[in-house]
């Protein structure tokens, strides 16, 4: 079942359009939600909670209509915005008991739920100190806790990893990957920094101004592409034409040379040859699409349809 | 590369000797609807009007503001019980104690609601199953049921002060009763009035500074235009002059409607006179729980 299904969703402030005729499905797993500072990711999140009325189209989010059933899907969907929320001046503790309060649980059932869900963020003894006190990574995970404390059927994360230096990132990563794969719990992770996305995320949807540009899965994305890299310690042309007259198709991107992967052979006659030359073999490797290339290939190269 | 399967499990070395850790366990317990939760935020808001909940700090101002409005009403009880004196004025003491109230709702109301509104909490509540409604029925209430403890708890000491004192009971408890209803309709508009004021801005000391402002100065302007009124012999216009200000309206329906008396220059003429200034309670009641259902549909999440 798809848990976020939207038809030509449209959201437009004035003349501006935030969100354009966005049709697609988002299933269970970690879905990463890519685009730039502005293409829209966050007015999609606030619309899917049922928060912004689209301008047109609709959406379904577990099978609720975002329109008319806003606080249906706020019940089983869990929220962490981009921006600060949290007031300085009670602990992790009572602000999540009280969120949790808010989502519908029980007195009981919020306080035991808070306990497990500091738990799991990672924030243990400093958890009865006033918020205020707290480092960027600790609210961040006070911010994720006071998500899942409710154990919703969906998370959506605006940039959870906004203001992380490089450890609390990985951190922060590690975590969305366990709700995601542990918890049980699907997730939808929006950030415009590729990279992090490509290592936790099932599948990604890349919108840019707006638009869908591409939903697949990220194997697709990063899967291997048929060329092989090479690079030598020197000679790079001389080995260049060798291996063309040995029948390859070889091109010159800077010091690498890219060779279309014909099968297995392929790689002997590019070691037959650089050893044939006497030159020292810096890298052999089979190259991957990044994620990044999604932005950078031609318009005309990108496939445009939703997944 | 580390694939998406493997990132984030265990690293070794980490969190070992934890123990206790169960795995993560789903929630299948009810899920409670709009109204728990709305009570959930009262409650929660209405003991933090007294800092209950909350850090030491917040506890410092509503307690000693609760102490002074308090503090009268324990010496005139103590006079009542020493010199079984003439029974004490339940009606009068709120306008007497107005300065308290003001400075009272002026700290709380922006406590309230614009600590939600600067620190962005208002989103993670507008994220949750309630509607906007709701945010502003609880908030509305909780501000209103701690107005009324404030404004209830002297006048109790009072009532307490006459019955220790062995006051005939039948003289003092309709008027107890008067300045309880009394108290309720200040409540609710004083929390309308305060809320509203406190909600344009999240800018905590602005709300404060602007709640007080207000509230001072339609008292002030109520004052010399009343006596101004009085002085001139305009006595139908001295007594609709208590319009102006929360604590005089609530005092003409008192006097007016119930009976009370009053220790205002001038009070409203007759039943259609109080009933002018009931429907003008009403109307701020109204008007003030429409105005905050308007602002917070203007709160971007």
């Amino acid at each position: 079942m798809a848990l976020i299904k939207t038809d030509l969703l449209t959201k437009k402030y004035g003349k501006v359009t935030a969100v354009s005729d966005l049709s697609l499905e988002i299933g269970t797993g970690v879905v990463g939600l890519i685009g730039a500072n502005g293409a829209g990711k966050s007015t999609f999140i606030k619309m899917v909670l049922g928060l912004l009325p689209p301008t047109s189209g609709t959406a379904r989010v577990l099978d609720f209509d975002i329109a008319t059933q806003g606080p249906e899907i706020r019940e089983q969907v869990g929220y962490m915005p981009e921006h600060d929320c949290l007031p300085p001046d009670v602990s992790a503790t009572e602000f999540v008991v009280h969120m949790g309060r808010l989502a519908g649980l029980p007195k009981t059932a919020a306080r035991e739920r808070t306990a497990d869900t500091l738990r799991h963020v990672g924030l243990y003894e400093e958890r009865y100190r006033p918020i205020g006190g707290y480092s960027t990574g600790m609210k961040q995970r006070v911010k994720l806790a006071q998500a899942l404390v409710h154990d919703p059927k969906l998370v959506l994360l605006d940039e959870p990893t906004n203001g992380l230096d490089p450890a609390g990132r990985d951190d922060m990563l590690g975590l969305i990957r366990r709700i995601g794969t542990e918890f049980g719990i699907s997730v939808l992770v929006a950030s415009h920094l590729l990279g992090e996305l490509e290592r936790v995320c099932d599948h990604v949807v890349v919108i840019d101004a707006g638009r869908l540009l591409r939903s697949s899965s990220t194997a697709d994305i990063t899967a291997a592409s048929g060329h092989i890299a090479v690079e030598v310690s020197e000679r790079t042309d001389v080995l260049a034409a060798a291996l063309r007259t040995a029948g390859l198709n070889v091109t010159a991107v800077g010091d690498l040379l890219e060779i279309d992967l014909d099968d297995d052979g392929t790689y002997d006659v590019v070691r037959d040859n650089v050893a044939h030359l006497g030159l020292g073999l810096i890298r052999l490797e089979q190259r991957r699409h990044r994620m990044s290339e999604i932005f950078t290939e031609p318009a005309g190269a990108v496939d445009v349809n939703a997944g | 590369m580390s694939t998406p399967a493997d990132y984030g499990r265990a690293r070794p070395g980490r969190n070992q000797g934890v123990i206790h850790d169960l795995g993560y366990r789903h929630y299948d317990g009810p899920r409670l609807g709009r109204a728990v939760i709305t009570r959930a935020l009262f409650v929660e808001s209405a003991k933090g009007a007294y800092g209950l909940g909350r850090s030491a700090r917040s506890k410092v101002m509503p307690m000693i503001l609760l102490a002074a409005m308090c503090l009268p009403a324990i010496i005139i009880a103590i006079v009542t019980v020493v010199t079984k004196a003439d029974a004490p004025s339940y009606t009068a003491y709120l306008l007497n104690t107005e300065l308290l109230v003001m400075v009272y709702v002026a700290g709380q109301a922006p406590a309230s609601v614009s600590r939600d509104l600067r620190f962005r909490v208002i989103s993670l509540y507008f994220s949750r199953p309630i509607r906007r409604i709701d945010y502003v029925a609880a908030k509305y209430a909780a501000m209103a049921v701690a107005l009324l403890v404030f404004m209830v708890l002297p006048l109790t000491i009072l009532f307490a002060g006459a019955l220790l004192a062995k006051l005939p009971i039948g003289d003092q408890v309709p008027n107890y009763l008067r300045s309880l209803a009394g108290a309720v309709l200040l409540a609710l508009v004083l929390a309308g009035i305060g809320l509203v004021i406190a909600a344009l801005t999240p800018r905590r000391g602005l709300g404060v500074a602007a709640v007080i402002a207000v509230l001072a100065m339609l008292a002030g302007v109520q004052a010399a235009v009343q006596a101004i009124a009085d002085d001139q012999g305009r006595d139908t216009f001295a007594g609709y002059a208590g319009l102006i200000s929360p604590f005089t309206i609530v005092d003409g329906v008192q006097s007016a409607l119930l009976g009370a008396d009053t220790v205002l220059p001038a009070q409203p003429p007759g039943i259609a006179g109080g009933l002018v200034f009931l429907l003008a309670a009403l109307l701020i009641v109204a008007g003030t729980f429409g105005a905050l259902l308007m602002r917070y549909r203007k709160v971007s999440i």
